[in-house]
């Protein structure tokens, strides 16, 4: 009886026993020890900082770099500022990280379904493929490309000649790529309108469509309203407005088209190589997670294959691939950073040597975790919006 | 009975044919892949085949094998690391006695691999017959421990406290050695390298990240604010940066907020910056198979009288992490093959091994092919065994089917 008392009574428990006092106190205590360590820290910087005399400011930004960097899409010249340095090597990033993107969603994409065919021989090509790509470290297989192919291609003159015209040899890659001439600012932005246009139409129809259930045909408009806008603006624009330009021997180099280095290139070609065997992995098992049953039901009720796969078997499966597929995006990103090994100049690469021209290691270093924190946070941004939509229409 | 009841014949087994008929060549289309698949499959196999026995020189390989192994370790401390590797395989063979199917296939592989590694044909002056004779008494080593372990009267708390009294001993005496000591002196981490470093870096890093990572992931599930919002902190910004500013940032920026006259070496650097992002990774994982547990679980030890500590230890995390242990498994896979950017803070691991080896000789210069496939057969056949041995695991521990 007198246990039962005891229990009732809040009196009866002693303060350390007390759950309210004891969750407060681990409060104090795990905040005591990690202010008192980021505190001891700076304290420690303060006193380093201190002997050598180095600021803690971003006013270097403004002054000139004094370094080149091999490749930019904006002008840049060593004269330029450290911010302006900065911005190219993030625009390097960029440019990576999206190309990369688009080429290892297609290849993987590709990949995985070879990983589903019923043809056997097919199948294991493609598991080879898998296999050998998650299996090796990244930076490997850079290196296997980058110094076993890229950095031994022939000189100009013994150029290799892939049809497009592709031109290979040791300082690039030319391709043939669209230019814009003068009046290309008009063509653009009928392009830019032509998309406007075509993704108002897409999801008014397609709104209407919903709500009456008539045909409202979204798909031939949109796709009407994207080929008519240019063309109204190619013709605006006087005619030629773009023009492809090839790239041609002249004298000891290649003139016209694109030219990427050798270093973008075996970068381009290993992240997309890399990233392709994950995702290809990604799709087989999102389309594997819809069940057969629900193909077997779609086939009864009279759909065509294409119907099939258009209407049952991928939005389903897109559902269970999306997630994992953009947390692969944001690998990819983040593991360009890896280019610097191999000489490309990024963001990363581009921080490094500031730091060890600026001499100022924390600002740059705080500059360049921000940028990859920034991207990483939109990506899951999109990623958890994305989630909680998917997770209305959920079975 | 005017019906029949003569039943129908079981299907039989389809023959290589029907087999071939279906999977190869059911229709055009098929039959068009299967013939573009086979000139692909014949010509890069052919290409790679000629390349490897023919076209390759792979002089920057065996000329110096015990480099990749060990690195610049003295030669003459060599026994030092041959007698780490015999207690290690000795208790790896102990523990398959012990725990049987856990650690059966991964004795077998090593076992095999050693043998194997101890009697290919290489005519090189550092791989004398002391280096063979040691890699040959370690599978006879694992096989004695098998059957020590096998005897009633070893328990498996004797295995696992001899396991951490021999990785203390190994990895705080034996390999670093002590200032001004005659028998063992002091071997800097900067002559250590190559698969030595790589495994050091990877194994320390899987172990000492596994239960910082879960720490992390109770606190982000924790019920105090303050604990909740440490956590989450750590994770997002240690997820969010790649791997290589982490290292970097250890290995160089850390020194500007510690002590001025404090000194960390560079391995122990780097190893730091891989178990804080593993870390963060397995919290994730973690924090996956925990959301998993029904709250029914909790309530359930509540009921019958268990304090916060002993529902987390007994009844949660051990559900929660049998739950994850393929997405932990990938992700440990990942750390390993992650170790080779330590290469950019200047640390020769295996890879870092590779370029010296490359940068050694002139006449290598163009032998980079050679030596990173190679190395990229070495971390190859171990992730692809460590993704196998989870599979293993996972059936053994019966992931999946409750």
């Amino acid at each position: 009886m007198t246990m039962i008392t005891g229990v009732h009574t809040r009196k009866g428990i002693p303060f350390w026993r007390d759950e309210r006092v004891l969750n407060a106190a681990a409060q104090v205590i795990s905040a005591v020890i990690v202010i008192g360590l980021v505190y001891w820290m700076i304290v420690n910087f303060m006193e380093i900082t201190r002997q050598r005399g180095m600021l803690l400011s971003y006013q270097f930004l403004k002054e000139p770099a004094g370094f080149p960097i091999a490749e930019s899409s904006i002008p840049y010249d060593p004269t330029m500022s450290f911010g302006r340095a900065f911005m190219v090597g993030l625009i390097n990033t960029l440019r990576v990280s999206v190309l990369g993107i688009l080429f290892a969603t297609l290849l993987g994409f590709f990949v995985g379904l070879a990983r589903l065919s019923s043809n056997w021989l097919f199948n294991r090509i493609a598991l080879a493929f898998i296999e050998f790509h998650r299996n090796i470290p990244l930076l490997v297989l850079l290196f296997l490309w980058y110094f076993s192919f890229f950095s031994k291609l022939p000189p100009v003159k013994a150029s290799i000649t892939l049809p497009g015209p592709i031109y290979i040899n040791q300082r690039g890659l030319y391709l043939a790529w669209p230019r814009l001439t003068e009046t290309g600012n008009i063509f653009m932005f009928s392009i830019g309108i032509g998309i406007l246009l075509a993704s108002i139409a897409w999801v008014v129809l397609r709104r209407r469509r919903e709500r009456t259930g008539k045909s409202t045909y979204f798909g031939a408009v949109s796709l009407g309203l994207l080929i008519l806008a240019p063309t109204i603006g190619w013709f605006a624009a006087g005619g030629t407005p773009l023009l492809v330009g090839i790239p041609t021997l002249q004298g000891f180099n290649f003139k016209g088209g694109l030219r990427l280095t050798p270093e973008f290139a075996g970068m381009l070609l290993g992240l997309s190589l890399y990233t392709a065997a994950f995702i290809a992995e990604a799709v087989r098992s999102g389309i594997q997670a819809v069940q057969r049953g629900q193909v077997e039901a779609a086939k009864a009720i009279g759909l065509s294959n294409y119907h099939v796969l258009s209407l049952i078997v991928i939005p389903q499966a897109m559902r269970v691939i999306i997630p994992p597929l953009i947390s692969q995006y944001l690998n990819l990103t983040k593991n360009s950073s890896l280019a610097l090994a191999i000489g490309f100049q990024e963001l990363f690469a581009v921080g490094k040597i500031t730091i060890n021209q600026a001499g100022r290691a924390i600002p740059v270093f705080i500059m360049v975790m921000a940028t990859y924190l920034a991207m990483s946070l939109f990506t899951s941004l999109v990623l958890n919006s994305y989630n909680r939509r998917i997770q209305f229409i959920e079975k | 009975m005017t019906a029949s009841t003569e039943m129908l014949a079981p299907p039989t087994a389809p023959g290589p044919i029907a087999w071939l008929r279906k999977n190869l060549f059911g229709d055009m289309f098929n039959a068009l892949l299967t013939i573009l698949s086979l000139t692909v499959i014949l010509f890069g196999s052919l290409a790679i085949l000629k390349w490897v026995f023919i076209g390759a020189d792979w002089r920057p390989v065996t000329g110096a094998p015990l480099l990749y192994l060990i690195g610049q370790y003295p030669r003459d401390q060599i026994w030092r690391l041959a007698l780490s590797l015999l207690l290690l395989t000795f208790l790896i063979g102990l523990s398959w006695g012990v725990w049987e199917k856990f650690v059966k296939a991964f004795a077998i592989f090593l076992g095999l691999l050693l043998g194997v590694l101890a009697i290919i044909p290489l005519e090189t002056p550092t791989v004398t017959l002391g280096v063979r004779a040691v890699f040959l008494a370690n599978p006879l080593l694992i096989y004695l421990g098998y059957r020590i372990g096998r005897l009633q009267l070893v328990k498996s708390q004797h295995v696992v406290t001899l396991w951490l009294l021999v990785t203390a001993v190994i990895v705080l005496a034996l390999l670093p050695g002590f200032d001004s000591n005659p028998l063992l002196p002091r071997v800097p981490t900067t002559a250590w390298g190559g698969l030595l470093v790589t495994l050091l870096l990877a194994v320390g890093g899987i172990v000492l990240s596994f239960p910082i990572g879960v720490l992390l992931a109770l606190g982000r599930r924790s019920s105090l604010p303050v604990v909740k919002v440490f956590s989450i902190l750590f994770i997002e910004v240690v997820r969010g940066v790649p791997l290589i500013t982490i290292l970097f940032m250890f290995s160089i920026i850390l020194a500007l907020f510690l002590p001025a006259e404090s000194r960390i070496d560079r391995v122990i650097r780097a190893l730091i910056g891989i178990v804080v992002f593993s870390a963060a990774y397995t919290a994730e994982n973690v924090r996956g198979g925990l959301q998993a547990i029904p709250q029914g679980q909790v309530e359930a030890a509540k009921a019958v009288g268990l304090n916060n500590f002993q529902i987390t230890a007994l009844i949660v995390l051990p559900q929660a992490i049998r739950m994850v242990i393929p997405s932990i498994v990938g992700q440990f896979i990942s750390l390993f093959k992650d170790t080779t950017l330590v290469v950019i803070v200047g640390i020769n691991d295996l890879l870092g091994i590779g370029k010296a080896v490359l940068n050694s000789d002139p006449q290598f210069v163009s032998l980079q092919a050679e030596v990173y496939v190679f190395i990229a057969a070495i971390f190859w056949i171990f992730s692809y065994y460590m993704s196998y041995a989870s599979r293993l695991l996972e059936k053994a521990l019966g992931v999946g089917e409750r």
